[in-house]
């Protein structure tokens, strides 16, 4: 039996400043991971992967991170997108300071 | 189509002869992969004029090695580096020993004849003339 | 020290023309992504976690007081204020933009310094022994030949594609301080019947499949050194595998091919470079090697030093455990720790760079080295001056005693910013370090080196700590794997597995019981760590680890007696 679909936010690291940026449904980027549209279906998340990674003037490295559905929009369910949306935790510096 | 880039720029293939690989032979030029073994080089026919070496990928640096020995190994005929060299590549491929790239049109395209050029100064700023003499 | 002349400083400003023009073709679509990573990792920048990161060579370790201070302005201007010295003596700036990189390199170059090589698949930043120039048991200065290295390295045409990065380090003493077993090639100066020349290894590495490098050549003499190495990366350059980056480097190489097929291989190779080498790269290290001059050392009594000694047991502890012993009269090597308790190991701030910029300028003839360990080194410090030295370090909490202790820790950046990492590092190092300063007895514990690694990759050398500690990812949740018995010096040896891993709540207390059982096991307080390890082996380690284990183990031996 196939594995069950996890919902998935698509991600990258903007092309200029490297930072890390969200998907959102008007098909802008992100700053904000509560402000990323949370993909709950399988073929669309693919369509919409290839779309953005196609965007190579604006962004980097884009791929689908496991998220889940939070109180405030999409909650990482790794504690690695925990950090990317957060920053270093021996420094108060990165989104953490935004 | 494809373009050939030298040190003046852009232009089109003048070598009209034909290929044949290293087993086969029989024809004045040489079409060599990137996974050559340096032993087999020492199978080159005598009289061969042009030895084309193949860059399936920017990040396969093998051909570079591959055209150094034939250059140490005494080749003095034509040498083309052929497939997906990027211009940043090409001081390299001429520091190697190549004399020539050729390139698909639609990399020329996208990296038209003055990025090339830019790099067109491949002999200076060379350590390795530096310091080998 | 090496100064550039003209041919270098135009070297690296018509690098860093081509790398502006290569940052904007790839904003302009000239380059795709996949062309243009490559170039941009060649030129020291990646793209981490939460941005780019810049990684800057430190050659050999070695940097003069006005290049620290422009390390300085660089980290004010482009970055947040502090940088990270890595176990490969670069710097590394976790916070630049894509276009001003550029500029960044400019400001490098200002000084004398460049990010060239410190990434992609290319020979990379050449280490060395960072006490070089400096130390009593030196039979030569390691780094005039690794300024030679540098430059024939740099932009190498034909090794700027390889199937993966290549690391070379030398140490000019027998006591290895630059852990050459653990490098791609490994050089020792050695002499001869009153010759200088290299013995070579090959084949070393930490990583997925540690390796300690092993012997290609006995003595390698000067002259056939460069073209020697050439024939070795040659040799790799087309052999190496390319259809798996976990088997590319040359340590899989020599694995699969055997040393010996290996070395035929490199001295038919040798024979063919050897003659496209004029010689004249000799009469470049010996302009080299007299740029690398020591230093006018002062003739001075130490009575400053004595006194301080005898009447401040700050400054005694300080100065027990971090001076190194100096080859000139009256002189001193100074450590300064970048690992005060509970801080990034590795991290100075733009100030504390000022800082360790104005001491070597005003008392350590304008000399610093950045040493694997993470460390800054002032290598000639008089000891008359020492006092004033500590006390400045203390108003800038560079002053920590605890050079070689277990706080001082190696630990890479892991996954607070690293894009490959699998786990944290620096908060492991931070809650280590904390908890036996707490205790108070690191001093009593004696030589320990631990290492951190927040991912196989093992940039935090973990392989080779006496106790290595590497940071997974164990189905979602960082776990931590724990090795004893490795070694970095010339008796490198690679660490030994305790078992299963520990959580993050449970590390810590996991190296306080590793810790708690060598304090019981040592026959003395003079036997380190790692010789009663010798001694007594893993056994007594795991069984105080895991208690349930060796509970069990015992019922079943009773039971089937």
């Amino acid at each position: 039996m196939p594995r069950k679909f996890t919902p998935k936010v698509i991600t990258g690291n903007a092309l200029l400043e490297g930072d890390v940026v969200y998907l959102a449904a008007d098909d802008s980027w992100t700053r904000e991971l509560s402000q990323a549209e949370l993909i709950t279906d399988e073929a669309d998340a693919q369509v919409r992967l290839i779309d953005a990674q196609a965007r190579v003037g604006e962004v980097t490295g884009v791929y689908l991170a496991d998220m889940a559905e939070g109180e405030t929009g999409p909650e990482p369910t790794h504690f690695r997108e925990d950090f990317r949306r957060t920053g270093p935790s021996n420094y108060f510096l990165g989104k953490q300071a935004s | 189509m494809s373009v050939i880039v030298t040190d003046e720029g852009f232009g089109q293939d003048d070598w009209n002869g034909t290929y044949a690989s290293l087993e086969d032979g029989g024809a004045p030029g040489i079409d060599l992969p990137s996974d050559t073994d340096p032993a087999a080089l020492a199978a080159l026919p005598e009289g061969t004029s042009m030895v084309r070496i193949a860059f399936p990928s920017s990040a396969d640096g093998r051909g570079f090695t591959l055209a150094r020995l034939l250059r140490m190994r005494g080749y003095r005929g034509r040498l083309r580096a052929q497939g997906h060299l990027i211009a940043d590549q090409y001081a390299m491929a001429r520091r190697c020993g190549f004399d020539e790239v050729e390139i698909d049109d639609a990399l020329a395209e996208r990296q038209p004849e003055d990025q090339w050029l830019f790099r067109a100064n491949w002999q200076a700023h060379d350590y390795q003339a530096r310091v080998r003499g | 020290m090496y100064r550039y002349d003209d041919f270098d400083a135009a070297f690296v400003a018509e690098r860093n023309r081509q790398f502006r023009a290569q940052v904007e073709r790839r904003i302009d679509g000239s380059l795709t992504e996949e062309e243009f990573k490559p170039l941009r990792l060649m030129n020291g920048l990646y793209l981490q976690l939460h941005a780019y990161m810049l990684r800057v060579a430190i050659p050999y370790g070695t940097l003069r007081s006005a290049q620290m201070t422009q390390l300085a302005y660089i980290a004010d201007k482009w970055d947040k204020g502090y940088g990270h010295f890595t176990t490969r003596q670069n710097i590394q700036y976790n916070w630049p933009k894509l276009r001003d990189i550029p500029d960044m390199l400019d400001a490098l170059a200002e000084v004398e310094m460049h990010a060239i090589q410190t990434s992609g698949n290319t020979i990379r930043n050449v280490t060395a022994d960072h006490f070089a120039g400096a130390a009593e048991d030196e039979v030569a200065d390691p780094r005039p030949v690794a300024e030679l290295i540098r430059q024939w390295s740099t932009d190498h045409p034909e090794f700027q594609f390889m199937p993966r990065k290549f690391k070379i380090a030398v140490t000019g003493s027998p006591n290895d301080r630059a852990v050459t077993a653990a490098h791609d090639i490994g050089i020792r100066i050695v002499e001869r019947d009153g010759e200088i020349g290299y013995q070579v290894l090959v084949g070393g590495g930490l990583g997925r499949t540690p390796m300690i490098g092993k012997v290609i050549s006995d003595f390698v003499s000067g002259d056939d050194l460069l073209p020697y190495l050439e024939a070795i990366v040659s040799v790799w350059n087309v052999l190496g595998r390319r259809d798996n980056k976990f088997k590319s480097r040359i340590k899989i190489t020599v694995h699969e091919h055997g040393i010996d097929a290996i070395r035929d291989l490199v001295e038919e190779r040798f024979a063919e470079v050897k003659p496209l080498f004029s010689g004249v790269d000799q009469e470049m290290l010996a302009a080299i090697t007299a740029q690398f001059a020591a230093p006018e050392f002062r003739q001075a009594p130490t009575d400053a030093y004595d006194a301080a000694y005898e009447s401040d047991p700050t400054f005694r502890a300080w100065a027990d455990t971090n001076l190194f012993a100096h080859r000139a009269d009256g002189y001193a090597i100074a450590q300064i720790s970048l690992k005060a308790h509970g801080e990034t190991p590795g991290d100075a701030t733009s100030e504390q760079m000022r800082v360790m910029a104005d001491l070597a300028e005003r008392f350590g003839h304008d000399e610093l080295r950045i040493s694997h360990e993470q460390n800054v080194v002032l290598p000639h410090v008089h000891k008359s001056d020492l006092p004033e030295v500590h006390k400045i370090l203390k108003a800038h909490r560079l002053a920590t005693a605890n050079i070689g202790l277990v706080s001082d820790i190696i630990a890479c950046p892991g996954m607070d910013y690293c894009a490959l990492a699998t786990a944290r590092s620096i908060p492991i190092a931070q809650q280590i370090a904390t908890r036996f300063d707490e205790l108070k007895i690191e001093h009593e514990i004696g030589d320990l080196k631990i290492k951190i690694s927040g991912c196989i990759n093992a940039c935090g050398h973990h392989h080779v700590g006496h106790i290595g500690i590497l940071g997974l990812d164990r189905a979602g949740v960082e776990n931590y794997q724990v090795t004893l018995g490795g070694d970095h010096t010339e008796t490198a040896s690679l660490g030994e597995r305790t078992g299963p891993g520990f959580s993050a709540d449970e590390i810590v207390g996991a190296v306080e019981t590793i810790v708690e059982t060598y304090m019981s096991e040592r026959e003395s307080a003079e036997e380190t760590f790692i010789q009663t390890y010798r001694r007594v082996g893993m056994a007594p380690f795991k069984a105080a680890l895991y208690p349930e284990k060796a509970k069990a183990d015992a019922e079943a031996r009773a039971n089937a007696a």
